[in-house]
């Protein structure tokens, strides 16, 4: 049962760091990798705002997302006013975000036990009754995950979000709508390493804890998860390929604990994490050819 | 009225594969003409567009609309009051949206695009309306993806939206050469139908003489980066297809092609 529990916690907590990688790959066609960065960039500013200033923790939130935010504009201009290559802007921001983190933090590992978070308050406490004590975690969760996608759905549908899918379709006819698609693509990878770096503020308030290696893998979870979730349900037009994602996530986090179960050592959760992404892509592969075929 | 004036260009400056495209080269287009520019290839017809809408810059010269300068515009500002069609379908529309969509798109250009709803619900019977004409039969197709539509298909709606909005100029850009004839031909009508009801002043490069013959108030061919022909009015209406055909001809002879 616990481990069902951490599956779906962790699930979702990556879920949303999922719809930001979802914007950026499959919407804007951009290969970020600053999420490496932004990941952590989340959890060192919550560890930092928790236990150095004891900033009541559901502001965190907000916070994190802004800062993520700004990150992403970095990424952006880079992008678009320096013109450096997509992968390259990335990689930039990542490796500067390593030391930005540590000197946020303080020190690579930042044990915030003892503070108030998000699942642990007088509020929440209060609110949730002793029954409910061992979901408490996982409930908040799906609260806050769900909040993140509905309102993601709800941006793609306004005018803003129809132009960020547009420059990813095809950057010429935001031209010809009079928009700077420059513009477009530094919105659009704001609010991706925005929900990145909310999903390291959840996240290092789930582990009580902030450590600087989370961010190493971040945007392959990210990406497995993305590819997952679009390639198993693309037939259920039900779901919003946004419950996809996130769904793709928990199923990413439930294959990664199966892998640990089965007796693999913790030290090789990375190796795991390249091996699986290796495996999704290659399926994924293997299915549009059959798709391409058929027709 | 569209000037350009004194407009020089070149490729590549300062290499060995440097090509002098215009040199001191003048064009003037008049409130309300259908230009069709006719030229072989390497002439600078499309650069010209290119030009105009400020997808390349120039190295001198002014680019003037109704008096106003504006070559120092970016490219997108300029495209506000300007309304352009591909040769490529896939480029004037979104091909992961709907038509819906894209249609909506199109009708907020000039205006924010904010965090209003995207598909204004009361406006879905007027775009059926404008999709009716067409005998494509989109109107019943509103919530299919463009990405699914035929190379026909997607040129009329392209050119339906790069027209929703008040615009100054229509450019075209070979728009009908990667149709198959008999599509070409409903795609040339309509942009004729589109051209006359909203009187919008067009330029057309095409490699179809006969559309340049037929079609639009104006004619002018390219050779080498100046315009070697310029027939408009009375002139315009008594050219016929041969004649220009052997001009044609001429031009590439002396060339050595």
């Amino acid at each position: 049962m616990a481990l069902i529990l951490s599956v779906l916690e962790q699930g979702m907590i990556y879920g949303i760091l999922a719809l930001g990688v979802y914007i950026t790959y499959k919407i804007l066609d951009f290969p970020d990798l600053t999420v490496d960065g932004s990941f952590p960039f989340g959890a060192a500013i919550t560890a930092r705002l928790i236990s150095g200033f004891g900033v009541p923790a559901i502001l965190t939130l907000p916070i994190a997302f802004l800062a993520g935010a700004l990150v992403g504009i970095c990424t952006g201009l880079i992008h678009v006013k320096m013109k450096v290559r997509d992968l390259l802007s990335g990689i930039i921001m990542m490796t500067g975000l390593y030391t930005i983190n540590l000197w946020i933090a303080g020190s690579a590992y930042v044990p915030i036990f003892n503070k108030q978070n998000i699942f642990d308050n007088a509020v929440v406490n209060r609110i949730f009754p002793e029954f409910l004590r061992n979901y408490k975690v996982v409930i908040i969760i799906f609260l806050i995950t769900m909040l993140v996608k509905y309102l993601l759905d709800w941006y793609m549908n306004t005018k803003s979000g129809f132009l960020l899918r547009a420059v990813g379709d095809n950057d010429t006819i935001v031209t010809s709508l009079g928009v700077d698609k420059g513009l477009v693509k530094i919105v659009g990878l704001s609010i991706a390493n925005g929900l990145v770096a909310l999903s390291g503020c959840i996240y290092a308030q789930q582990q009580r804890s902030f450590e600087i290696s989370i961010g190493t893998g971040a945007v392959v979870i990210g990406l497995a998860s993305v590819i997952i979730g679009t390639s198993l349900f693309r037939k259920l037009s039900f779901l919003r390929v946004t419950a996809s994602v996130v769904i793709g996530s928990i199923l990413y986090k439930a294959c990664v604990a199966l892998a640990m179960f089965a007796g693999i050592s913790a030290t090789a959760i990375k190796l795991i994490t390249a091996v699986l992404f290796l495996i999704i892509l290659e399926l994924s592969r293997d299915r549009g050819k059959k798709r391409g075929s058929a027709c | 009225m569209l000037e350009l004036k004194n407009i020089s260009k070149n490729y590549n400056p300062g290499s060995v594969n440097e090509l002098c495209l215009f040199q001191d080269f003048n064009f003037t287009v008049q409130d309300g003409e259908f230009v069709s520019v006719v030229g072989s290839n390497g002439s600078g017809k499309t650069s010209m567009l290119n030009i105009i809408c400020g997808s390349i810059g120039v190295d001198a010269g002014q680019i003037l609309i109704g008096g106003v300068d504006i070559s120092g515009q970016k490219d997108f500002v300029r495209q506000r009051k300007i309304g352009r069609v591909y040769q490529d379908p896939s480029k004037g529309t979104c091909p992961s949206m709907t038509i819906l969509e894209n249609m909506s798109l199109a009708e907020n250009k000039g205006k924010p695009y904010n965090l209003g709803r995207g598909v204004n619900k009361t406006r879905v019977e007027a775009y059926r309306e404008l999709l009716k004409p067409l005998n494509l039969g989109l109107e019943d197709k509103l919530g299919v993806q463009v990405g699914s539509l035929s190379g026909g298909q997607r040129q009329a709606l392209a050119l339906l939206m790069a027209t929703m909005t008040p615009i100054d100029f229509l450019i075209l850009d070979e728009h009908t050469a990667a149709l198959d004839p008999k599509t070409a031909e409903i795609i040339m009508e309509l942009t004729d139908r589109i051209v006359r009801e909203k009187k919008v002043t067009t330029i057309m490069v095409t490699h179809n003489l006969r559309y340049a013959v037929e079609y639009g108030s104006r004619l002018i061919m390219m050779h080498e980066g100046t315009v070697i022909l310029d027939k408009s009015g009375e002139e315009k209406r008594n050219i016929n297809t041969e004649e220009i055909m052997g001009i044609f001809n001429r031009i590439s002879v002396e060339c050595g092609n």
